[in-house]
């Protein structure tokens, strides 16, 4: 596959992360940093963001097993795993971050298990969506340097 | 947003242009990052970086206190409000207790704006959501170069 035909599907890609509201501006300012010094920080920091949500993720499923829940414990997990979907412009994962922790400062514990299912459902996609356009992007980087 | 002392409400183009200028005066300027998000604190590092600067990083208000009591000088500290054993609030308060002077900046969440009023009272410099962003960190190294 030429090296112009790979460049257009990692642009098309990108744009569709965007139309479709995966991604938002601030994956922008992710883009933005990375330079010829430090050329693959946009991937080390999604990187750093899938290690750190797989414990908050735990976290939170033990929080919602407990009995009672703690919903002061849980909104706090939450708190901070919205703040990194967030820092990496996770919009999705980030909106249904914002939903469940509606119904964990009402103590709905029904609402909260409800809305992790789609917590994980939002951020599983992503992830999934993030390594093929990674990977794509990398394919493009080799073709580009060969 | 931006609150503080003083503080503009806007982020004029004139202060993005004056970077290079302030990047030549920056390398001197030593910085603490206070952020229990690992995310955040690598990216926040990395925005000072590209401003000529190397941060010192902990996870918690109480190791930022720990540092200054023992003698660490910080030209500025990015504070996060929210943070397990020490938060922003009470690091800020003994920070200054101690009689650190600092430029303290503090970064929140978008959802803790209500809050954000106790946050200055404590005594932060100004205080930003996060992340911050080239624009934001242009700002406070403006006021940073005032200062000092």
């Amino acid at each position: 596959m030429d090296r112009n035909h790979l460049q257009h599907q990692v642009t098309c890609m990108r744009k569709s992360l965007f139309d479709q509201g995966y991604l938002d501006e601030q994956f922008i300012q992710l883009e933005e940093l990375q330079d010829d010094a430090n050329p693959n920080f946009v991937q080390e920091i999604v990187t750093l963001f899938y290690t750190d949500s797989a414990r908050l993720i735990q976290n939170i499923e033990q929080a919602l097993n407990s009995s009672p829940i703690d919903f002061s414990k849980l909104d706090d997990y939450m708190h901070q795993f919205k703040g990194s979907s967030s820092s990496i412009g996770a919009k999705k994962v980030t909106d249904e971050c914002k939903v469940f922790r509606e119904y964990c400062r009402a103590e709905n514990a029904e609402g909260c298990i409800r809305t992790f299912q789609q917590v994980k459902q939002e951020y599983a996609i992503l992830r999934r969506k993030l390594e093929v356009y990674f990977q794509m992007v990398r394919q493009a980087d080799v073709a580009h340097t060969a | 947003m931006v609150l503080g002392k003083g503080a503009s409400s806007s982020l004029s183009r004139k202060m993005v242009d004056g970077v290079e200028n302030m990047v030549s005066n920056c390398n001197d300027f030593t910085v603490l990052v206070v952020d229990d998000d690992p995310v955040i604190r690598k990216l926040h590092d990395m925005h000072l970086k590209k401003f000529g600067l190397r941060a010192q990083v902990v996870e918690n208000g109480k190791k930022a206190v720990d540092l200054c009591h023992f003698g660490t000088i910080f030209n500025l500290i990015l504070m996060d409000k929210e943070m397990p054993i020490m938060d922003g609030v009470e690091a800020t308060k003994e920070l200054r207790a101690m009689g650190v002077n600092s430029l303290i900046v503090g970064v929140t969440s978008r959802d803790s704006q209500y809050e954000t009023q106790t946050f200055m009272e404590a005594g932060l410099d100004f205080c930003f959501e996060k992340p911050l962003t080239a624009d934001k960190i242009s700002f406070i190294l403006q006021e940073l170069n005032k200062k000092n």
